[in-house]
């Protein structure tokens, strides 16, 4: 019968718009399912994501040791060019010559947090960190090193 | 107690004992003329503000809350912001309709208001096919956003204007209809005599279930006259960059954008006055102590709070359902509330017949 499926999609219409309003009914009765952050205001309270990408760092351990051995994987392995790794030869205490990195700079203004470099490190000496209050007056301190001053390899690192 | 019409006696009285007649109905025109203006400037702020917490918070998000208290002064420093700004013209537009738009939209709101009554025995002017002269007002407001689309001489704006043409004047039909039930039960087209004839109770109560099934047919057909969502495709932010008014700006745009607030209201109260009684007070039987406790809240309130639900119900419909396309929106009309308002009217004249109702 055409009349009565007729009736049949008017109710149904009737009930899947009533069940929307239901929801966005539910919503607005309960304002604690808000999930809006005032970001400033709870600057100190906020919990960002562990896999939040926000800029790349080299953690240095309480001696200023890292686990770069200025192999330029990274640099290698970044699309765009914005690592650039400076390698020097330092003299160890055998008298043998060994690469080591001497600056590692990072361009915080054209990475694109694509991650590559991450995982190209063969030491995980760089990672990503969940940083992401990067405003800066100047663009020329987005350019940063990323090695301490002073720092050197960690040993057993190769 | 001090109520509206105990305001609007005294100020007669007082205005005849001190001047003639013909300056007495110039006083008072010129009185109405500001109470009208203040009371759509305050409307226009308190319904933008409220539209925008209440999307906020049917989003799940915290809506505008960093100026005033509650962000309740946001629209105030919307206002002052697009006072301050450039109004444009474009170079091709046709500019006496341009500018002559916004006003007949607004001019069309305003003389809506007349017929209707704000609380007991206060209002403009109560004629006698009051209903009648609020639904053949309302078309004319189509004419102004025809004529912003047509002088903007902008694509966009033309096939908004062409959308809302054709929309406003096919949901009339279902929202003529859905008022003529009403109008069948309480025999009057006055709308003091509406609201009188519900003083036992509300029509939506009394007037089983064709008035419940009339009643939902007018609150969608309004949001669509209104232009709101779900049936916004003649503005459709995201296909036509606004539709009629996207070349507006500064207070032209202000006047479009309160007159569709002013439009929700209007309607709102049209709904709240045939189907909720108006201003009178909510009454079960005979309740007696119950019915005198709602009697001491005055009529005013009611008819603003019963307004202001509406409003509320037509604003959670706008932050809940998706926009329609032009064809299924035609759709709805013609096949499905359009057949369904005349076999409701149908079983509503029975009903009045037959003395069915409560």
């Amino acid at each position: 019968m055409y009349i009565v499926d007729y009736i049949k999609e008017v109710a149904s219409a009737v009930k899947s718009l009533a069940t929307g309003m239901k929801l966005t009914g539910y919503y607005f009765t309960h304002p604690k399912e808000i999930i809006t952050q005032e970001y400033p205001d709870n600057r100190a309270t906020l919990k960002m994501a562990d896999r939040f990408k926000g800029e790349v760092i080299m953690p240095h351990d309480e001696n200023n040791e890292h686990a770069c051995t200025g192999c330029t994987s990274c640099e290698l392995a970044c699309p765009n060019g914005s690592i650039k790794v400076i390698t020097k030869f330092e003299v160890n205490a055998e008298g043998k010559k060994k690469k080591a990195v001497d600056q590692h700079i990072y361009h915080l203004d054209m990475c694109t947090m694509c991650n590559l470099c991450i995982e190209a490190c063969p030491t995980d000496a760089i990672k990503m960190a969940n940083t992401f209050e990067h405003s800066v007056p100047d663009r020329n301190m987005l350019i940063k090193r990323l090695n301490n001053n002073g720092s050197k390899i960690r040993e057993g690192v190769e | 107690m001090i109520s509206f019409e105990h305001i609007t006696k005294w100020l007669q009285a007082w205005l005849n004992a001190h001047m003639s007649p013909i300056l007495v109905l110039a006083v008072e025109t010129v009185l109405i003329v500001i109470l009208a203006i203040a009371l759509f400037a305050v409307l226009g702020l308190v319904l933008v503000i409220m539209e925008r917490r209440v999307a906020a918070f049917m989003q799940i998000r915290m809506g505008p809350n960093r100026v005033g208290p509650w962000g309740l002064l946001q629209s105030t420093a919307d206002t002052v912001k697009l006072i301050m700004k450039e109004s444009i013209v474009p170079t091709h537009a046709d500019k006496f309709l341009f500018n002559l738009a916004p006003f007949i939209v607004m001019i069309a709101a305003m003389l809506i208001l007349a017929p209707v009554n704000f609380a007991q025995r206060f209002h403009i002017w109560d004629l006698n096919i009051g209903i009648l002269f609020i639904t053949s007002i309302s078309s004319i407001s189509v004419i102004g956003i025809l004529m912003g689309g047509w002088a903007s001489s902008n694509k966009y704006s033309l096939l908004g204007a062409m959308r809302s043409g054709a929309q406003i004047v096919s949901y009339e039909l279902s929202a003529g209809l859905s008022i003529l039930t009403i109008i069948v039960l309480c025999g009057s087209l006055k709308v003091s005599d509406i609201i009188a004839s519900q003083e036992t109770g509300w029509w939506i109560f009394k007037g089983h279930i064709p008035a419940i099934v009339a009643f939902v047919i007018y609150l969608i057909a309004v949001t669509a006259e209104t232009n709101r969502a779900p049936f916004d495709l003649a503005e459709a932010e995201s296909e036509l960059t606004a539709g009629f008014h996207s070349e507006y700006s500064g207070m032209r745009f202000a006047l479009f954008f309160l007159a569709e607030y002013i439009n929700i209201f209007i309607v709102c109260a049209v709904g709240a006055t045939l189907f909720l009684g108006g201003w009178m007070p909510f009454h079960i039987g005979h309740l007696q102590g119950f019915n005198h406790v709602m009697d001491y809240i005055p009529s005013s309130i009611w008819f603003f709070g019963k307004t202001f639900f509406l409003i509320f119900v037509i604003m959670w419909f706008r932050w809940t359902f998706p926009r329609l396309r032009i064809d299924q929106l035609l759709n709805l009309e013609w096949k499905y509330l359009l057949p369904i308002s005349m076999v409701n009217l149908l079983v509503m004249t029975v009903v009045a017949i037959y003395h069915l109702h409560f």
